[in-house]
C-alpha cells in the first residue's frame, strides 16, 4: 500500500483537526460555556480517518454519541460543528441537534446518534439505497464496544449478509462502554469474531495505527463496492477522555491513559513512521499543526460570537409540510 | 356500475400504481413476497394476509422479503428514505412496535428537526391494527395514539377502500414519515374505488353522515360501528353527524369543531385503550377550544383499560359496540 504525499498530508491534517477540536472542546467545556452532554473522540482518530479517507460524498457513514471525529473525517465543516456544539443558529444543525446529533447528509454523514447501536440499521438502508441507485456507494456504521452488544447491531449484520449490502460495520473497541469494561461486557475475545456467525469476514486491527486501519478499510470497502458484501472490522483503540465530559474516570487504571499516549498515540505513531521513512518532513507536520491550531481557535471565536436560535426557530423543520 | 374493490386490494393497487410511477418506491417486510429460500412458489404469501400479493410479478426485486428483524429493516427503511428512496416498510402488526420503536420515533421522526431541516425521510410504515379476529393481546391493539404523540410522524387510519387507496398514495408521495394503520377487520370490506390514481390530502376529515343533534367522531373500524349506531338512533329521532378524521396527525380539528358548534354535543369513539387515547385527545382539544358551544360533557367510547382478550365473549365486550355508542349519545339528549 502506498499513499501519495498529498494523501499522507490529508490524513495527518484530519487526525490533527480531530485531536485539536476535541482537546479544545474539553477545555471549553470545563469553563461551563458548552451546554449538554459531550463525548470526545480524542485517541481514536486513526479509525475515523483510516476509513473515511477511502470515501466520497456519495458514501454514507453513521456515527455514535462519540461522533465529532467521524464528522470531521467525513468532511463536515469545522466552524459549523463548533457552532452546533455551542448551540448557535449557524451550527451544522441550526443549533437543534448539538454534539450528539451532528449530521450533514450532503457530505454523506448520517448523524452522530444519541442511541447506542442505532446506526447499523440506518446504514443497511444507506447500503440498500446505493444498491438500488447503482451509484457504487458504500455505507459504514461505526459503533463502539457497547453498541456491538445491541440487538440492532447484530440484526443488521444478519440483514446485511442476507441482502448482500455494500456495508462495513466498524466496532471501535475503546475498552469501555461508559464505565463498563469490554473485557466484561463482550462475550467473546474479539468483537470481530462474531462476523463468522453472520457469514461475513471479520478483521481485528490496531486502531492506533492509521496505516493498518487504512489498509484493512480499503480492502473491505473495495469488496463492498464490487458487490462482495459486508465486513465487520474491530478497531482496538483507546479514548483519552471520559465517557462524557465530567466523567471522573475512577474506573480506569492508574496512568492507563498516560501509558497509551506515550506508547501508541496515533498521531505520534504516524509522525514517527512518515518522518523515519522520509515520506514527510517534521516541518510539514509542524506547519499543519500550526494551521490547525489557528483554525480551531478561529472556530471557537466564530461560535462564541454567533447568534443563538430565536423563538421563531422552535417550531420549524419538525415536518416537511404540516398544516 | 362503479368498480368495487376490497380494502386490501385497494391498498395493493395503490402500491402497484405508485411503484410503477416512481422507481424510488420500494416495499419490504416479512413475507411481503413469501417463499424465499424455499422450494415452492415465489410470491407464495404476498404478506401474511395477502395485501402485497402479486406485486412481485409487477415490480420484481423492488418488493423485498426481510428476515424477522424489525429493528434492522424498519431502520433500514428509514436510512434508505434519508438516502433518496421512498420505502414502504411493513410492520406486520402494530403490536410489534416494541421491537423497533427506536428506529421510528428517535430516528426517522427526528432526522429533519435534529439535523436542522436538512434531512427528509419519506418513509411509510404500513401496519395492521385492531381487534376482532380473536388474535389476542399481542396482535390486536390500536396503538396509533402512541405514534400520534410523536412530533415528526404523520398517522393515517383509513376506514374505507376508497380512502385506503387515496391515503396510501398520499402517504407514499408525502415527504415526512407516515404510519399507515390498516384495520385487519376491514381487509375484506368492499367499496367503490376508482381505477385511476388519486391522492387524498392529509388533514381533511370526512363527514360520513350529516346530522344536527350530536357529533360523533370515530376512527378506523369505529366509523362503521358509529354509522350503525347513527342508523339506530335516527329511528329514535336523534340525528348524528359522524366524522372520520382519517388522519390523527395532522388532525383536522376545524371540521370537528365546526360540527360541535352546530350540535353542541360530542361523542368520540376510539378502539384504543382510554388513557392518552385519541378520544381523550380530541375531547381535550374540543373542550379547550369550543367549550362555550358544548351543551354537556364530551363522552368517550373506547376499549377498556385492559389488553385485548382472546375469548370471543371477552373480545366482544372489549371492542366498542354500536350499542355502547348509542348509549353514550342518548346520555347527551
Amino acid at each position: 500500500m502506498s499513499l501519495s504525499e498529498s494523501k499522507l498530508l490529508q490524513a495527518y491534517r484530519k487526525m490533527r483537526q480531530i485531536r485539536a477540536f476535541e482537546d479544545r472542546v474539553h477545555d471549553e467545556f470545563a469553563t461551563g460555556e458548552i451546554p449538554g452532554f459531550v463525548h470526545l473522540y480524542a485517541g481514536e482518530e486513526a479509525s475515523a480517518v483510516g476509513f473515511c479517507m477511502h470515501l466520497n460524498d456519495e458514501d454514507r457513514i453513521a456515527s455514535t454519541h462519540r461522533g465529532h471525529g467521524h464528522c470531521i473525517a467525513k468532511g463536515v465543516e469545522i466552524n459549523g460543528m463548533m457552532s452546533e456544539i455551542y448551540g448557535r443558529r449557524n451550527g451544522t444543525c441550526a443549533g437543534k441537534g448539538g454534539s450528539m446529533h451532528i449530521a450533514d447528509l450532503e457530505k454523506g454523514m448520517m448523524g452522530a446518534n444519541g442511541i447506542v447501536g442505532a446506526g447499523p440499521p440506518l446504514i443497511c438502508g444507506a447500503g440498500l439505497a446505493a444498491k438500488f441507485r447503482k451509484n457504487g456507494a458504500v455505507a459504514i456504521a461505526f459503533v463502539g464496544d457497547g453498541g456491538s452488544n445491541q440487538g440492532t447491531t447484530l440484526e443488521s449484520l444478519n440483514l446485511a449478509t442476507v441482502w448482500n449490502l455494500p456495508c462495513i460495520f466498524v466496532a471501535e473497541n475503546n475498552g469501555y462502554a461508559e464505565s463498563t469494561g469490554s473485557k466484561w461486557s463482550v462475550s467473546c475475545e474479539n468483537i470481530a469474531d462474531r462476523a463468522a456467525a453472520f457469514g461475513m469476514p471479520g478483521v481485528v486491527v490496531d486502531g492506533h495505527d492509521f496505516f493498518a486501519v487504512y489498509e484493512v478499510a480499503g480492502e473491505a470497502i473495495k469488496r463492498a463496492r464490487e458487490g462482495g458484501g459486508p465486513t465487520l472490522i474491530e478497531c482496538k483503540l483507546n479514548r483519552y477522555y471520559g465517557h462524557f465530559e465530567g466523567d471522573a474516570q475512577t474506573y480506569r487504571g492508574v496512568d492507563e491513559v498516560k501509558k497509551v499516549k506515550e506508547s501508541k498515540d496515533c498521531l505520534m505513531l504516524f509522525s514517527k513512521r512518515v518522518t523515519e521513512q522520509g515520506l514527510l518532513t517534521q516541518a510539514q507536520l509542524d506547519a499543519i499543526d500550526k494551521e490547525v491550531a489557528a483554525e480551531i481557535e478561529a472556530s471557537v471565536e466564530h461560535a462564541k460570537s454567533s447568534a443563538k436560535p430565536t423563538a421563531a426557530d422552535l417550531m420549524t423543520d419538525v415536518y416537511v409540510s404540516y398544516p | 356500475m362503479a368498480r368495487e374493490l376490497t380494502f386490501k386490494d385497494a391498498i395493493n393497487e395503490a402500491l402497484a400504481q405508485e411503484m410503477a410511477r416512481d422507481e424510488t418506491v420500494i416495499a419490504m417486510g416479512e413475507d411481503n413476497v413469501g417463499g424465499m429460500g424455499a422450494e415452492g412458489e415465489i410470491d407464495a404469501w404476498g404478506g401474511v394476509l395477502g395485501v402485497t400479493k402479486g406485486l412481485h410479478a409487477k415490480v420484481g426485486d423492488r418488493i423485498m422479503d426481510t428476515p424477522i428483524t424489525e429493528s434492522a429493516f424498519i431502520g433500514a427503511a428509514a436510512g434508505a428514505a434519508a438516502c433518496g428512496m421512498r420505502p414502504v416498510a411493513e410492520l406486520m402488526f402494530i403490536d410489534f412496535m416494541g421491537v423497533c420503536f427506536d428506529q421510528i420515533f428517535n430516528q426517522a421522526a427526528k432526522f429533519k428537526y435534529m439535523f436542522g431541516g436538512k434531512a427528509e425521510t419519506p418513509l411509510v410504515v404500513r401496519t395492521m391494527i385492531g381487534a376482532g379476529l380473536r388474535a389476542a393481546s399481542q396482535h390486536s391493539q390500536c396503538l396509533y395514539p402512541i405514534f400520534t404523540h410523536i412530533p415528526g410522524l404523520k398517522v393515517v387510519i383509513p376506514s374505507t377502500p376508497y380512502d385506503a387507496k387515496g391515503l396510501m398514495i398520499q402517504s407514499i408521495r408525502d415527504n415526512d414519515p407516515v404510519i399507515f394503520c390498516e384495520h385487519k377487520s376491514l381487509y375484506g370490506l368492499k367499496g367503490e374505488v376508482p381505477e385511476g390514481s388519486y391522492a387524498i390530502p392529509f388533514n381533511e376529515a370526512n363527514v360520513v353522515r350529516e346530522g344536527g343533534d350530536v357529533t360523533v367522531v370515530a376512527i378506523g373500524m369505529m366509523v362503521h360501528k358509529a354509522l350503525e349506531a347513527a342508523t339506530a338512533l335516527a329511528k329514535e329521532g336523534i340525528q348524528c353527524e359522524v366524522i372520520d378524521p382519517r388522519t390523527t396527525s395532522p388532525l383536522d380539528l376545524d371540521t370537528i369543531i365546526e360540527s360541535v358548534e352546530n350540535t353542541g354535543r360530542l361523542v368520540v369513539v376510539d378502539e384504543s385503550n382510554p388513557r392518552c387515547s385519541m378520544a381523550a385527545d380530541i375531547s381535550a382539544q374540543v373542550t379547550e377550544q369550543a367549550f362555550s358551544s358544548l351543551k354537556g360533557p364530551v363522552r368517550m367510547v373506547t376499549a377498556p383499560h385492559c389488553p385485548p382478550p382472546f375469548s370471543d365473549v371477552l373480545e366482544d365486550l372489549y371492542i366498542p359496540s354500536p350499542e355502547k355508542i348509542a348509549e353514550a349519545v342518548r346520555t347527551l339528549k
